[in-house]
């Protein structure tokens, strides 16, 4: 039985869509799902259709997240699949990929499949991203082929770094082997015991343990010299450091294949905001120093990054209202990323729209190989992001879809925001 | 005492006049025949961690000024069975707590209760972090003898990575204008450490560090702090510890001062410890007129 054509014309906005060099007023008709075709202003004037009017706004590929934590299954009270995946689509993103963090963690073809199911409510497209190891735990390696065959886009042990070099070898080979990217935090915890937040001036006169950047940095150096023995692909997590992003820009040029994502947080807070003790600024990887932020700038600016990924990280008031040296790692960053980046990189440093869009959609696409997402080329998947550049507005976190309110942010006022958010065709938010 | 209310957090929050004003009034403070300023307040000694000579001088400061006291335990309470930190200050508060003194293993513990909780907290040592009280007991042990602050070369020596006492005192005395040096080896005495106050310097030499020197502050070392470091504890002693024969390298009438429990024969010989130049016991003595003076301050015009 053939259900009936369902269209929707998204008229009088500007298009950019780096994948195919579009930049100019252009109608988007979506079809069935996909994406049927970019024409000149008022060609569909007549459209029979349902039709959403982007006058005055960006039209871009669907946004897409290479890093959320959306907690299920196991810690329902910090987020869920529903409520991460609303809070994803107010942020403009129509895609997600999750991390295997969870309570058991995702290692297998059955919780992989689970977290997929129709029954978790997802509002936006979601890829889970596998366990390395079993369990996380750095010793026997999962099933890569059988979690690919169900989902999975990548395998990572996120928040438990891969340290020995013979298994991380062997998760590169068998990466390379199914062309499945290995996605590691970086971050060397044999010299981070203890540590709460970068190392440098402001952990030392707040007295806590900070973490160097070396810890972070010597273990990119290694992961890009194993990628490039055994041509396996590795992508480079929250990168945070100036060395660590020196190594992805010398590995690139060298033809590794080596990627990065930054977050929207260490391209514009610094370690000194942790000044107060607030929890809020307490994330792993930490807040670096000015020079590191700058650092993330200058590798947005010249290629080095691939995407700008949130590492949203819900928890729970009890989980940060606590000692700062107690209190849980990260921050919430979905419907906030637009926005900053908006206003950080493109409105203060004047990156052009066009590298925003790229580094929120065709970046992340390419980076994970999913197929006919970020881009607005025909046949693509309906996937699309509306944003004012412009628009100025007062975030506030208890309006967030989340489950959480763990974010440094409440009360910021941002230039720009996300306007609506298409997922295969069908409205899922609507700005206003 | 900003930006706290009334809270005492740490030295960096005060200004130079606050200092001197809580200096002269600790001065004045005779526990021996103390002002009745706090008769019917309630002082609760929050520790989350051991002391002796803060507890018991805050206590003796409290009870001299007429409060009542009462001391609760990380072990002895609901704190053992997992109540957070805000919720025992709010248990506190509605028990009728007109100031929490605190003492607790994480750094910047007090800030947080301080943010949630409508009375004020004095701290009595966050982790790595902060010791007011005791920074200003020594900035009154030192204008005793030196009768200022100002261009003084205070030499503080030890494990200044792990020291709230540094901290405080580094915060407090560079602010007033005198001239810190820190010394230890590298591992205790990290480069990093200059970068807290302008002016501060780093010295993995006494011999360099004492020359001139108007005060030596020495500080504990945790013998198991030593463990993994590249300094062992024959090093320490051989490199670092304060002798008489060192002593001569300072000024003449240099004094010694360390914030105890000395282990003796580590940072201090026996000699400094007991000689004509050591200011310990005066320190533990004006630790008492001190937190009378730092309670009469947070208290005032409170409820």
């Amino acid at each position: 039985m053939k259900t009936a054509t369902r269209t929707l014309l998204i008229s009088g906005g500007r298009v950019i869509d780096p994948s195919s060099g579009i930049d100019r007023a252009m109608d988007v008709l979506l079809r069935d799902r996909r994406v049927a075709e970019l024409v000149a202003p008022g060609v569909h004037e007549t459209s029979a259709g349902e039709a959403l009017d982007a006058k005055g706004l960006i039209v871009a590929p669907g946004f897409i997240d290479l890093h959320v934590h959306l907690r299920e299954p196991g810690q329902t009270h910090k987020e869920t699949i529903a409520t991460g995946t609303a809070a994803a689509a107010a942020g403009g993103f129509t895609s997600v990929c999750a991390m295997p963090n969870t309570s058991p963690v995702n290692d297998s073809v059955e919780i992989t499949r689970w977290m997929q199911a129709s029954e978790r409510g997802a509002v936006v497209r979601l890829f889970p991203i596998a366990a390395a190891s079993v369990g996380s735990m750095s010793e026997k390696l999962t099933d890569f082929a059988a979690l690919q065959n169900a989902g999975a886009v990548a395998v990572s042990d996120d928040g438990k770094p891969i340290l020995g070099d013979k298994i991380m070898h062997d998760v590169l080979r068998l990466g390379a082997r199914l062309n499945l990217p290995v996605v590691q935090h970086a971050e060397d915890s044999h010299r981070t015991g203890g540590c709460s937040m970068n190392l440098g001036p402001t952990s030392f006169r707040l007295g806590l343990r900070g973490m160097s950047n070396a810890a972070e940095s010597d273990i990119v150096k290694r992961d890009i010299a194993l990628a490039q023995q055994t041509g396996a692909h590795i992508h480079v997590a929250h990168i945070s450091t100036s060395e660590a992003m020196e190594a992805v820009r010398q590995a690139k040029k060298a033809g590794i294949r080596a990627t990065a994502e930054v977050t929207p947080h260490h391209f514009t807070l610094i370690d000194e905001n942790v000044g107060g003790f607030d929890t809020h600024y307490k994330m792993n990887p930490p807040l670096r120093s000015s020079a590191d932020r700058k650092a993330m700038i200058a590798g947005i600016e010249d290629g080095t990054i691939d995407a700008i990924a949130t590492d949203h990280a819900p928890h729970a008031f009890h989980e940060k209202q606590v000692e700062f040296e107690r209190a849980s790692m990260g921050i919430i960053g979905l419907e906030t990323a637009l926005p900053i980046a908006l206003t950080v990189l493109h409105h203060h440093f004047r990156l052009p729209l066009w590298r925003i869009v790229e580094l929120l959609s065709s970046g992340p696409a390419r980076v994970f190989g999913l197929q006919d997402r970020g881009t607005l080329a025909p046949g693509a998947h309906a996937d699309v992001t509306i944003f004012d550049p412009n628009k100025k507005w007062t975030y506030r976190a208890a309006n967030s879809r989340s489950k959480s309110r763990n974010t440094p942010y409440d009360g910021w006022s941002f230039t720009g925001k996300v306007m609506a958010t298409i997922v295969g065709g069908q409205v899922v938010y609507r700005g206003d | 005492m900003k930006p706290h209310g009334r809270s005492l957090l740490g030295t960096d929050q005060l200004t130079v006049s606050e200092i001197e004003t809580l200096l002269e009034l600790a001065r004045r403070m005779d526990p021996k025949r103390p002002p009745q300023f706090l008769r019917g307040k309630r002082v609760v000694l929050l520790f989350y961690e051991p002391s002796t000579r803060t507890r018991t001088s805050f206590e003796f400061a409290a009870k001299a000024l007429g409060a009542a006291t009462t001391l609760i335990t990380a072990n002895s309470s609901s704190i053992e069975k997992g109540e957070s930190l805000i919720d025992t200050g709010w248990t506190v508060t509605s028990l009728g707590a007109d100031v929490i003194v605190m003492r607790h293993p994480n750094s910047g513990a007090p800030y947080l209760l301080s943010r949630f909780i409508p009375v004020p907290i004095v701290n009595a040592g966050d982790g790595l972090h902060q010791h007011p009280s005791q920074a200003l007991l020594d900035a009154l042990t030192i204008t005793n003898h030196k009768q200022r602050l100002k261009g003084l070369r205070v030499v503080i020596v030890g494990d200044i990575f792990h020291s709230r006492v540094a901290r405080s005192n580094v915060l407090l005395l560079s602010k007033c204008g005198a001239q810190v040096v820190f010394c230890g080896p590298p591992d205790l005495a990290p480069d990093l450490s200059a970068t807290i106050a302008p002016g501060v310097k780093v010295s993995h030499n006494l011999d360099h560090a004492l020359q001139g020197a108007d005060v030596v502050m020495s500080l504990r070392i945790q013998k198991e702090r030593l463990a993994g470091k590249q300094i062992g504890l024959e090093d320490y002693i051989c490199n670092f510890q304060i002798t008489p024969q060192r002593m001569k390298l300072a000024k003449p009438d240099a004094i010694v001062m360390h914030p105890g429990p000395i282990v003796r024969g580590l940072e201090l010989s026996n000699e400094v410890a007991d000689g004509p130049q050591s200011c310990v016991h005066e320190q533990v003595a004006n630790g008492v007129k001190t937190r009378m003076a730092i309670l009469a301050t947070v208290l005032k015009g409170a409820r």
